[in-house]
């Protein structure tokens, strides 16, 4: 039964969508303060290689070590998003092209390699990976056992952060004020909101879920360092927050759909089924495509929950 | 919490901004660079010499530099003509992966033709190819207000399988059927080699003198004709250009295509100047639309100067390659390249604000 086709894709949808919810969570709580961060990948992929470096260097029972790699991840891609914060919400630049230099600088090509190549942390698999985990022995169960017990910690986690994140968001006072902040900052200030504390918490704090997202694909999808690793999921993270329209629950969803996409290929292979590879590889990327025109026109339109100073820098002066 | 400076918004913008902040951000993203490097423990005053001696400081590395900056000069034109009118195409890179697409189609297809033919066909094909994609993103953008970073990204990943499909998934037009092992494009002829200009010891590759000719073309439209002043209406107030009557969706359609017409030559030029081939994996690893992004910033947008920032990034790239080992690890170019975005972003500040120092606390509003 756990053969079973769907079985296997339900579960390697969570499997691989988890790490797309964690940036995209990240990137909701950014959003919702009125920052658009496009450095997603930037700081997935300096997650990533800092918690590489972490697994190798850091000495200790393999369960310290993993704990310890985790949140040097989610420390880095808090350290890149700090420098989003100050340039957008200190220097006022322009939010689409500072998260897009923060993806230029750090990601693919830039200092991500760059440090790859200095702490030498490319050249074998990483010593304590993120294992899979078999709480109770259930991962045999039927249809459930591989689609809830045969995941890695951080799947658990992340159901945890989506339940606390909708409490957060939705019930408490401080929950209340950070959306006050994304729709009309002059009238958070107004209510005596510092509206720039709050953008920079939520700007360090999806950094630092960015970061945990790179480090999943680092020590446990691969796990392996190769440049340029997350192959694009923090700008499928970016689209997701939309996709979601801003709700944790609605985006883990839809993280899972996409996390099934992408492993739609190796599924139907293993099958002999004979589908060109090609085809299957660009299905996330081209339904990335069709959503966006989906929410973006027609109905949804209405609906859409965008924060409504997602992207506008706040100026006090200009009250 | 009162920081001791303060941002006074700017009514006027001086002359000396235009020069004064690129070179203040160049040597702010030197001094950051060179944190980084001792940070790794390098020595960043050797680093910066080599790179000056590898990519500048003599004719064959200067020819070298050209060679690097050809494809970085299309790149960062399509991107200044996109960012003019506010439409962040960040899919260069994609499109220039259809231009060399297009125009290794043109350089088999006409390879029985005499050579200013096929190297005319290549052009053409590789601006159409180029110009296709990017007007997927306009017409979405137009039609449905599609996020136009978010499709044009998305495209160039799907314009990276695309070109893996082509050469290692499929028996395609542009697969040489006679490689075995690994899949390679099929060669072109030598008569669709684009030719090398010589100017004294300097080798020019004609893709850079192209890339003059249209930086010089685009700068015409948009400083001296009635679509460029549209354009800069739509960028400054999209709300007056409908008031005026002026067709924004067409102009955002146009506009695209124009821009990634623009990448996609810089795709038939590495086809035609330097690779000959569909390289498929070659042309990926390179991350040309990339840096035409940060060429388009740190020239400010201004076509001109894309030329001359091009074969400053060129010649940053072409020292990369020339000294890549343990010493110069990959990624430093990238690096180096990130923070003179980053400061060229941040440099911006200093053209719309004054810093000003705090005197006195100006509002009683606790912060």
């Amino acid at each position: 039964m756990n053969n079973n086709i769907l079985v296997i894709i339900l579960a390697s949808g969570v499997f691989y969508g988890t790490p797309i919810f964690f940036a995209a969570l990240g990137e909701l709580f950014t959003e919702r303060s009125g920052v658009l961060n496009l450095g997603v990948e930037g700081m997935m992929l300096m997650g990533g290689v800092s918690a590489v470096w972490a697994s190798q260097h850091i000495p200790g029972s393999s369960w310290f070590v993993v704990l310890c790699s985790i949140l040097i991840g989610a420390f880095a891609g808090s350290l890149v998003a700090a420098l989003h914060a100050f340039l957008c919400i200190t220097l006022r630049t322009n939010q689409t092209v500072a998260g897009l230099s923060i993806t230029i600088f750090a990601g693919g090509l830039g200092l991500s390699s760059y440090f790859a190549n200095v702490w030498d942390v490319a050249s074998e698999t990483v010593k304590h990976p993120i294992r899979i985990l078999n709480p109770g022995g259930l991962s045999d169960a039927p249809i459930v056992g591989p689609i809830i017990f045969h995941q890695t910690i951080l799947t658990y986690l992340s159901w945890v952060l989506c339940v606390l994140s909708l409490i957060y968001l939705f019930r408490t006072r401080t929950g209340l004020k950070l959306r006050a902040v994304g729709e009309s900052p002059q009238t958070a200030d107004a209510m005596g909101i510092n509206v720039v504390k709050y953008r920079y918490i939520h700007t360090i704090l999806g950094g630092a879920l960015a970061g945990i997202g790179g480090t999943y694909y680092s020590l446990t999808i691969v796990p392996q360092w190769v440049d340029g690793v997350t192959k694009g999921a923090g700008w499928i993270a970016i689209a997701l927050v939309i996709f979601g329209f801003w709700r944790p629950d609605l985006t883990l969803l839809g993280a899972y759909l996409f996390g099934a996409l992408q492993s739609l290929g190796l599924i139907l292979k293993s099958r002999n089924i004979e589908i060109n590879g090609s085809i299957l590889d660009a299905m996330p990327f081209v339904m990335t495509v069709v959503v966006l025109v989906l929410v973006s026109g027609g109905w949804a339109h209405k609906r859409l929950q965008a924060p409504a100073s997602l992207g506008v820098p706040y100026e006090r002066e200009e009250r | 919490m009162q920081s001791p400076l303060r941002l006074e918004r700017r009514l006027t913008q001086p002359k000396w901004l235009n020069w004064g902040v690129p070179l203040l951000s160049l040597l702010g993203a030197l001094i950051l660079g060179a944190v980084v490097l001792m940070a790794t423990g390098k020595n960043p005053i050797s680093v910066y010499m080599r790179i000056l001696e590898r990519g500048f400081a003599s004719t064959d590395a200067f020819s070298r530099t050209l060679i690097s900056a050809t494809p970085y000069a299309f790149t960062g034109l399509a991107a200044s003509v996109a960012f003019r009118m506010g439409l962040i195409n960040i899919g260069g890179e994609g499109q220039l992966y259809l231009g060399t697409i297009g125009a290794a189609f043109a350089g088999i297809a006409f390879a029985d033709q005499p050579t200013p033919i096929i190297i005319t066909a290549m052009i053409i094909c590789g601006m159409l190819f180029g110009g296709f994609w990017a007007a997927i993103v306009g017409v979405l953008k137009a039609k449905f207000s599609t996020n136009e970073i978010i499709t044009s990204l998305m495209l160039n990943y799907i314009a990276a399988i695309l070109l893996d499909y082509l050469i290692f998934n499929s028996t395609s037009y542009w697969r040489d059927p006679k490689s075995f092992g690994f899949p390679t494009g099929k060669r072109l002829v030598e008569a669709a080699y684009w030719y090398d200009m010589s100017f004294g010891p300097i080798k020019v590759p004609f893709g850079f003198l192209v890339a003059m000719i249209a930086a010089g073309i685009v700068w015409f439209l948009y400083n001296r004709t009635r679509f460029g002043y549209e354009v800069s209406v739509i960028a400054s107030s999209p709300s007056a250009a409908r008031y005026a009557g002026i067709r924004t969706r067409w102009k955002i359609i146009t506009v695209m295509s124009l821009s990634g017409a623009l990448a996609g030559l810089g795709g038939a030029s590495d086809v035609g100047d330097f690779r000959h081939v569909l390289d498929a994996k070659g042309v990926q690893i390179a991350g040309y639309g990339y840096t035409g992004i940060v060429v388009a910033a740190l020239a400010r947008l201004n076509p001109i100067s894309a030329i001359f920032v091009a074969v400053f990034l060129g010649g940053l790239s072409n020292a990369g390659y020339a000294l890549q080992g343990p010493d110069f690890p990959s990624g430093l170019v990238g690096t180096l390249q990130g923070l003179i975005l980053f400061t060229a972003v941040a440099g911006e500040i200093l053209t719309r604000y004054r810093i000003k120092r705090q005197t006195h606390v100006a509002e009683g509003v606790p912060s």
